[in-house]
């Protein structure tokens, strides 16, 4: 077989680096994508980009309006706190519910709405009712009886949000393994002896994953947005930490004498959630051509 | 019978279709109702039939990829009817299929050498990758594919270069048998004759049996040793190849072969056609007796009372038909 190993393998363009290179083209996607890139080393960097502390008052300077010469650049809010770096340090919070919170609701979805797709008939059933009876809890009397519960905590709001967003994604993700299981490569894998979970995991992941990364990055704003959301209501995150939605709060109180404790948050929150939309919308044309 | 390498006896394959309301009662469609047949190893066996009369049903029942409702499969002396899923998967080495749609019947987003070897590794786990590589491009070659095509995703090739990766990955177990479940039925005619001759050529080489599921009589007639017609989900007639085109006993097979155009403008425009009248009956709703009376040209009163058997009316020759002597 050395006349066979001799010719060197092409190697082939998979959909994944087709889709890519759709991605790529995509300027709206592409500018969203650096945009945000920034935002995230400029969140993650917060300590080493302004002198001051998240939770450290300037008796000097309440209420001040962006100043550069005390380095305040974003002013400061009614109790003298550098609004910069609270911005930046509400945005840690307000990234990582989202991220984490789409993820778990990511993992629990697939796992599920995969293995009720597949295997059908009752467990299907059984497994889709339970969504529903879940779906059928006021999402507001659940947080709120958390809160009761456990007290006012970051991991609550994952744990809250998560259980929610799961939901959907698992529906989704049976809805489309519904349409793969009828594909006659999953058959084929059957022919082939291939067991249940294998062809879950190895056939049916992957090509429900197209959809799937859509629907993600549209989620992370949508659990942002619910996290503000929930911090606008007071029952999000716990001062002196604070995120997007608490900070819009907080600036929309003083909107009239303190314009820019409301805009500067705002304008990340906002600019956060276009750029993911921006990016989802890309996605959603580059793994899916046909559908344009 | 036990140098058979397949039995297939009295098969039924049930689907339960639901009833029209809320209320409505689920009906049961019989899709293979009774078959029987047998296959010698290293011999092709030519299915034929119409759209819907259960062929592709029969070929995933043998399979095991539905549930039969009854009979008996047996394959080189193992039954394989009401086997555990497990145990059936453990069967599935020596029995492979090959797909209507080559492209379809492969993962998009795998490359050509993973989907040959999944049967592979499936079945040997502790195969080194070398090992499976060297396999894969051992028997791409075998099937007329460059070996340096190995990691190419399904989408870069044509229709039947796609059923060429399909054949390789029923060929790479060395099973006994193979089930085509039409697999030129979506190519163009140059590129079926190049399938079809690939088969019978890897048939010979490999002593393999084939099920050979299609639409097509003339295809049928040069790839099989016997053909078996199904009409409604019961066999109408089995015979040998020969035996059953130039002397057609059913008079479903009779028409079947009737239909066939000759590639002879003259002599097509000439030809004494017995088309058949009619419609399929539905499968929910069989007609008494025979199923082929709506449409028969020789029904008596006998056929809506008497569901005809198969039997043998001279060697090699099986036909279920009360007109038949």
């Amino acid at each position: 077989m050395t006349d066979i190993d001799a010719v060197s393998e092409v190697r082939g363009r998979s959909l994944w680096a087709d889709a890519r290179r759709r991605l790529f083209t995509n300027k709206a996607a592409v500018t969203s994508m650096i945009i945000l890139s920034i935002v995230a080393v400029m969140v993650l960097l917060a300590p080493f980009l302004s002198p001051h502390d998240f939770d450290a008052t300037d008796w000097e300077l309440m209420s001040s309006p962006p100043t550069i010469a005390n380095a305040h650049f974003f002013g400061t809010d009614s109790l003298g706190r550098d609004l910069f770096v609270r911005t930046l340090y509400g945005g840690r919070v307000s990234l990582m519910v989202g991220i984490v919170a789409t993820l778990v609701s990511l993992l629990i979805g697939i796992t599920y709405g995969a293995t009720a797709g597949y295997f059908g008939g009752k467990i299907d059933h059984l497994m889709m009712r339970f969504v529903d009876i879940l779906y059928a809890m006021p999402f507001m009397f659940f947080v709120i009886l958390l809160m009761v519960f456990f007290g006012r905590n970051i991991f609550l709001i994952f744990v809250a949000i998560g259980a929610i967003n799961w939901l959907d994604m698992a529906r989704i993700v049976r809805g489309q393994t519904l349409s793969l299981k009828r594909k006659e490569f999953i058959e084929a894998a059957e022919a082939a002896g291939v067991p249940g979970f294998t062809i879950i995991r190895r056939h049916i992941v992957p090509n429900l994953l197209g959809v799937v990364i859509v629907y993600v990055t549209l989620t992370i704003p949508q659990v942002i947005l619910v996290e503000s959301f929930l911090s606008f209501l007071g029952l999000g995150v716990q001062e002196p930490f604070t995120s997007w939605g608490a900070l819009v709060n907080e600036g929309a109180k003083d909107m009239e004498t303190a314009s820019w404790s409301l805009i500067f948050p705002a304008i990340f929150l906002a600019l956060t959630l276009f750029c993911f939309n921006f990016i989802g919308d890309g996605l959603r044309d580059a793994l899916d051509p046909k559908d344009r | 019978m036990t140098d058979q390498l397949l039995t297939v006896n009295d098969l039924h394959v049930h689907f339960s279709v639901p009833g029209k309301g809320i209320l409505g009662r689920s009906r049961i469609l019989k899709a293979v109702n009774g078959v029987n047949f047998d296959l010698r190893p290293g011999e092709t066996l030519g299915v034929v039939g119409e759209s819907g009369c259960g062929k592709s049903t029969l070929a995933r029942a043998i399979l095991g990829l539905v549930k039969a409702a009854g009979g008996s499969v047996v394959l080189s002396g193992e039954e394989l009817v009401g086997q555990s899923l497990k145990q059936l998967r453990d069967k599935r080495e020596h029995m492979q299929v090959i797909f209507q749609d080559p492209l379809a019947s492969l993962d998009p987003r795998m490359t050509v050498g993973q989907i040959i070897a999944e049967p592979l590794t499936t079945f040997y786990p502790k195969l080194s990758r070398d090992d499976v590589r060297a396999r894969v491009k051992n028997i791409m070659s075998k099937v007329g594919l460059l070996p340096n095509l190995i990691n190419r995703y399904p989408h870069e090739f044509s229709g039947g270069q796609c059923q060429r990766i399909g054949i390789a990955r029923a060929l790479i177990l060395k099973p006994k048998l193979i089930i085509c479940d039409e697999p030129v039925s979506a190519l163009d005619v140059s590129i079926q004759a190049q399938i079809i001759n690939l088969l019978m050529e890897i048939q010979n080489e490999m002593g393999l049996s084939l099920i050979f599921i299609a639409h097509d009589l003339s295809v049928v007639r040069h790839i099989s040793q016997r053909v078996l017609v199904m009409y409604l989900g019961r066999v109408v007639e089995i015979s040998d190849r020969d035996t059953l085109y130039e002397n057609p006993r059913h008079p479903y097979t009779r028409a079947l072969i009737d239909a066939v155009p000759i590639p002879d403008p003259v002599k097509e425009r000439s030809k004494q056609s017995r088309l058949l009248g009619g419609d399929l009956p539905s499968p929910l709703n069989l007609p008494s007796g025979c199923p082929f009376r709506t449409r028969c040209p020789s029904a008596t009163d006998i056929c809506a009372i008497e569901e005809p058997q198969l039997r043998e009316i001279e060697t090699g020759v099986q036909v279920a038909c009360h007109a038949v002597d």
